[in-house]
């Protein structure tokens, strides 16, 4: 399959999306661009997992389309989809490292699936995925169950990056993280979008990596996007969530942390 | 990355090099991505292998496309020594490649630790498990004394027992379990009376069929295979309920809110199997002797089910239906003991859930076994 990549990696149009009688999605219009970082933000409940579960593939539209570089998933055969897949890596919020598997062998699994380089070679590539993510070099042989809930995050997103996505899905990346972690781990995803060209769509409740790392965000109420524009015109939006939202005591904190770092 | 890099996708990666004043000079040609470097890999490193040099200068005008296994390949090319490495140089290459490359070549420098095998890993691992289950039969019995006196407590105050808890586990564990048990308790007892049937049959002992399904089922195969069957349908579950509750740190919840982990998931589930396990012997104690009626009725001649009871009342006494009866609550107790004490002994991850529901159920119809034998040797030395 060829893939444009100067179209936009991800744009939906008019997307449902409901459980029985539950709607979650309607007339929802969204789009990504090339090699930016994206920020979800949205209520508890407002749907964000939905939707990056729906743009993962994991769900299908209950109406509406999705389109990859240009092209409508719906209209992909089986093959298509999973070369879409490759260039496609996700990190769920808990991880989701294979418990019963070391992080090399985390890392490898995407390897061992996708391509036919001898083993030696792909432990290597684990191994620098691995340095790249800034883990320990002896991290490779630990299990998920020995690391810290913020080593979990960046193996997580080491294996995200095994074949070298274009596309990467973050779902809060920080929570849980503690301040320090969390800002080291802000830096490293811009440094790898830096190094690896990518376009980043994560869903954050993190006020301080909204602010230093997004370069755009997105607001999902009321069942569609309100409004996906940088953040200080998001934050004119007149939607009382939204004035709420950037409003409140938290996000007035970040702000004036944001302008004091940017006059030092 | 871009537009072009698609359209050039189709053309072969490659390189060129030359070395000057020991210095490598390595023009790369072409994608070097995961998908491409296959054939790459061994060329390179064999041709840098014959080359003499320090410092390397790649030329990336001519690439098309790298990702960081390209760059990871490429980074072979830098020599260094055990202190440190000789630089390396990039021309025309772009902000993200420059990036890309150094990860690469601080990544080839620190090798990871690997995992190697020895020889006398079997002797170790034969070692370890010996430990292991010296350590485990002394923590199950430890365990079953913190039941006792855990136990004692809640019997001095009874209403404290979290009775609807009981009875929803005897529903599951007993009720639920009792088809099953008396199906094969049924087969059990018919097995006996075929086998039977031949040997006795051969010396003209017919009529001994009843005292040999009576004596074999009361005493012992009605109550090993209700023990079996509860090892197996029961214990495994309390292990998995148990262990999924510690995984998702319910327990330290309960710990926390100040309930006691014993009295609330232990007791109620040992009651359960020490009242259920005596109904379900009898029970299979029914079956198999009908089983054995069944059998006899049509496989030796001259003995009616009707002359098979009237013997069977007559030489088979009341004193075997209570030695397996005795044998079933303590056969409970173990099975419920062994269960919740592995589901407590779960940690973090899912394979530890798993290896401890299988170690719940060997373990429990190891001890239902050992214990059944115990019985055996205490029985005869009593006479009865």
């Amino acid at each position: 399959m060829e893939i444009d990549f100067s179209k936009a990696p991800v744009e939906v149009k008019n997307l449902r999306s409901q459980f029985g009688d539950n709607i979650v999605h309607e007339s929802l219009d969204f789009q990504v661009g090339s090699g930016e970082i994206l920020g979800l933000v949205g209520g508890s409940g407002s749907g964000k997992t939905v939707l990056m579960n729906t743009l993962l593939g994991l769900k299908e539209p209950d109406g509406g389309d999705v389109f990859y570089f240009g092209q409508n998933r719906s209209s992909l055969s089986y093959k298509d989809r999973q070369s879409l897949n490759n260039i496609m890596g996700v990190l769920f919020q808990g991880g989701a490292l294979f418990s019963s598997m070391t992080v090399r062998q985390n890392i490898m699994i995407p390897l061992r699936e996708h391509t036919d380089l001898p083993v030696p070679l792909m432990r290597e590539l684990a191994d620098m995925k691995i340095h790249m993510v800034g883990l320990p070099a002896h991290a490779a042989t630990l299990y998920p169950s020995d690391l810290s809930g913020g080593m979990r995050k960046r193996a997580g997103l080491a294996r995200a990056l095994a074949l070298d996505p274009k596309l990467l899905f973050l779902d809060e990346p920080t929570a849980g993280l503690d301040p320090i972690g969390a800002s080291a781990f802000d830096q490293l995803i811009l440094d790898l979008r830096e190094a690896m060209g990518l376009t980043i769509l994560m869903i954050t409740h993190d006020l301080d990596t909204l602010f230093t790392i997004c370069d755009r965000v997105s607001v999902l109420v009321d069942k569609h996007i309100a409004i996906t524009d940088t953040l200080p015109n998001v934050m004119k939006h007149p939607h009382p969530w939204v004035q709420e939202y950037f409003g409140g005591p938290r996000a007035r904190a970040a702000i004036n942390a944001g302008d004091g770092a940017g006059a030092s | 990355m871009s537009a072009e890099a698609i359209t050039d996708s189709m053309v072969v990666p490659d390189f060129q090099m030359r070395v000057e004043d020991r210095r490598l000079y390595l023009t790369v040609l072409g994608p070097w991505t995961l998908a491409t470097i296959k054939s790459l890999d061994a060329r390179l490193a064999k041709d840098l292998n014959i080359e003499d040099y320090q410092d390397v200068s790649y030329d990336f005008e001519s690439l098309t496309d790298l990702d960081t296994a390209g760059a990871y390949i490429l980074a072979r090319a830098i020599r260094c020594t055990p202190e440190e490495c000789y630089p390396f140089h990039l021309t025309g290459n772009s902000q993200g490649q420059k990036i890309l490359m150094r990860e690469a070549a601080d990544a080839s420098m620190g090798r990871a630790p690997t995992e190697a095998r020895q020889w006398f890993d079997v002797l170790v691992r034969m070692g370890e498990a010996s430990e292991r289950f010296l350590k485990e039969t002394i923590d199950n019995l430890a365990f079953l004394g913190v039941f006792f006196m855990v136990m004692i407590r809640q019997m001095l105050t009874p209403h404290k027992i979290r009775w609807k808890s009981v009875v929803a586990h005897i529903e599951d564990v007993g009720l639920n379990a009792a088809p099953i048990i008396m199906t094969l308790s049924f087969f059990i007892g018919a097995v006996i009376a075929y086998m039977g049937a031949n040997m006795l049959a051969a010396n003209n002992l017919q009529f001994m069929m009843p005292e040999l399904v009576g004596f074999a089922v009361l005493r012992e195969f009605a109550v090993v295979v209700m023990a079996v069957i509860l090892a197996g349908r029961s214990d495994s579950a309390f292990t998995a309920q148990i262990g999924a509750m510690k995984m998702r740190q319910e327990i330290d919840a309960m710990q926390v809110i100040g309930m006691d982990r014993y009295e609330a998931l232990v007791i109620p589930r040992a009651l359960a199997c020490i009242i259920s396990a005596p109904i379900l012997t009898f029970l299979a104690m029914i079956s198999g002797i009908l089983g054995g009626v069944i059998v006899t009725w049509i496989a030796v001649e001259g003995i009616s089910p009707r002359f098979f009871m009237e013997r069977f009342s007559e030489m088979v006494t009341l004193q075997h239906f209570w030695v397996g009866m005795a044998k079933a609550p303590v056969f409970g107790l173990i099975i419920a003991v062994i269960g919740c004490r592995q589901g407590l002994a779960v940690t973090g991850s899912v394979e530890s859930l798993g290896k401890r529901t299988t170690q719940s159920v060997v373990q429990a119809l190891f001890a239902v076994i050992f214990v059944d034998a115990l019985f055996a040797v205490f029985f005869y030395q009593i006479g009865v």
